[in-house]
């Protein structure tokens, strides 16, 4: 009895997947491997990489008071140790919330609840630039998100989103990034959208940006009803992505094209 | 939050060495073409001019102009001539004004 409902299940499971041929771990890149040389020396020297603007910014909002509040570093000291790898464990379950929580939302959370501020408003430059400042002091660690039971029912819902295909292209996400990462697209490189870098500074943007901002962008690519910034569908997305991601190192805050 | 600037500029050369001097600002460099979302125009908000000293003598200038980008790069080299400070300024639009200063030892 107990046999035929795991095979039943292995059906149902394998009815809603079909065929996806996920890269293989020896073949993922970074979009950094795909990027130009000139483009990878700026990344590569602190003085060069504009995202490190923003992580400066995040350092003096780390540790500045908020009204009589604390700062962050009042609770969590200095973030060269208390903050490493947390940001490659990113999005996890919230057992408060019942839902996982990007690092953004993370980082609210503490504004409203520890710091009883208004939170951030989503890609914002204060946000924006604490995210970088924590991710930053994970520059190198394997990206690991949790892969529990209450973990991987949202990373399921982000993998049914990676493949579905949607918007007037009628493309999922999986067609570009699992079956056609080595071609090009309107003379860029469509590479395996691995979430390596982020918020990444986008020399299109001229600007840091979130995964949520570059979904979204791509959304809009195929023409698709776009979810607003911090949608559950969006943190679902950004989980799946970075647990297809797993092992890699993180480059935050990433230059990109 | 005041404009942000990183430099780098090696600690040490030797006298007579080409040096590579980058710098790096956050600005907006708004071009003054773009309308906002009532269809007004955002008013030009550029850094106009950058110029690097060593020790008081002009060794590199360039004028910016609406088609830089934000947050500006700017990569050049220059000659060790001898130990002291090497000062950069960007002054521009709404009496916008940085300046950054870091030593070198010139052996």
């Amino acid at each position: 009895m107990r046999a035929w409902r795991i095979a039943a299940a292995l059906a149902i499971v394998g009815a809603a997947f079909p065929a996806i041929a996920e890269i293989p771990t020896a073949e993922r890149k970074s979009g950094y491997d795909f990027m130009s040389r000139e483009s990878r020396a700026m990344q590569d020297d602190d003085t060069a990489n504009a995202g490190m603007l923003w992580v400066l910014d995040g350092e003096t909002l780390w540790n500045r008071h908020v009204a009589a509040e604390k700062s962050c570093a009042d609770c969590h000291g200095d973030a060269r140790t208390s903050m490493k790898g947390v940001a490659a464990r990113y999005p996890a379950f919230s057992p408060a919330l019942g839902r996982p929580v990007n690092l953004e939302q993370r980082i609210n959370i503490c504004r409203t609840d520890r710091q009883q501020a208004k939170p951030f408003a989503y890609e914002s430059k204060d946000l924006l630039a604490l995210t970088a400042f924590v991710g930053r002091q994970s520059r190198g660690i394997p990206i690991a998100v949790a892969d529990d039971a209450q973990t991987r029912t949202f990373i399921d819902s982000g993998r049914e989103a990676f493949t579905r295909r949607q918007g007037q292209l009628n493309l999922s996400c999986a067609q570009c990034h699992d079956d056609n990462w080595s071609g090009r697209l309107a003379g860029n490189s469509v590479t395996q959208g691995q979430p390596t870098g982020y918020p990444i500074y986008r020399l299109e943007w001229q600007n840091l940006g979130s995964l949520q901002r570059r979904l979204r962008n791509c959304l809009t690519g195929v023409r698709a009803v776009v979810p607003a910034l911090g949608a559950q569908e969006l943190v679902e997305l950004e989980l799946f992505l970075m647990w297809r991601a797993r092992g890699m190192p993180l480059e935050t805050p990433g230059v990109r094209p | 939050m005041a404009a942000r600037a990183l430099i780098n500029v090696p600690p040490k050369a030797k006298r007579g060495e080409v040096i590579g001097i980058k710098s790096l600002i956050s600005h907006e460099m708004e071009t003054g073409f773009r309308p906002n979302a009532t269809g007004q125009l955002i008013p030009r908000n550029i850094i106009k001019e950058f110029v690097c000293t060593y020790n008081g003598v002009e060794v590199f200038r360039a004028e910016f102009f609406p088609s830089v980008s934000a947050n500006p790069f700017v990569s050049f080299t220059t000659l060790a001539t001898e130990s002291g400070t090497i000062t950069m300024t960007w002054s521009g639009d709404n009496g916008f004004f940085a300046t950054e200063s870091v030593a070198i030892t010139v052996e």
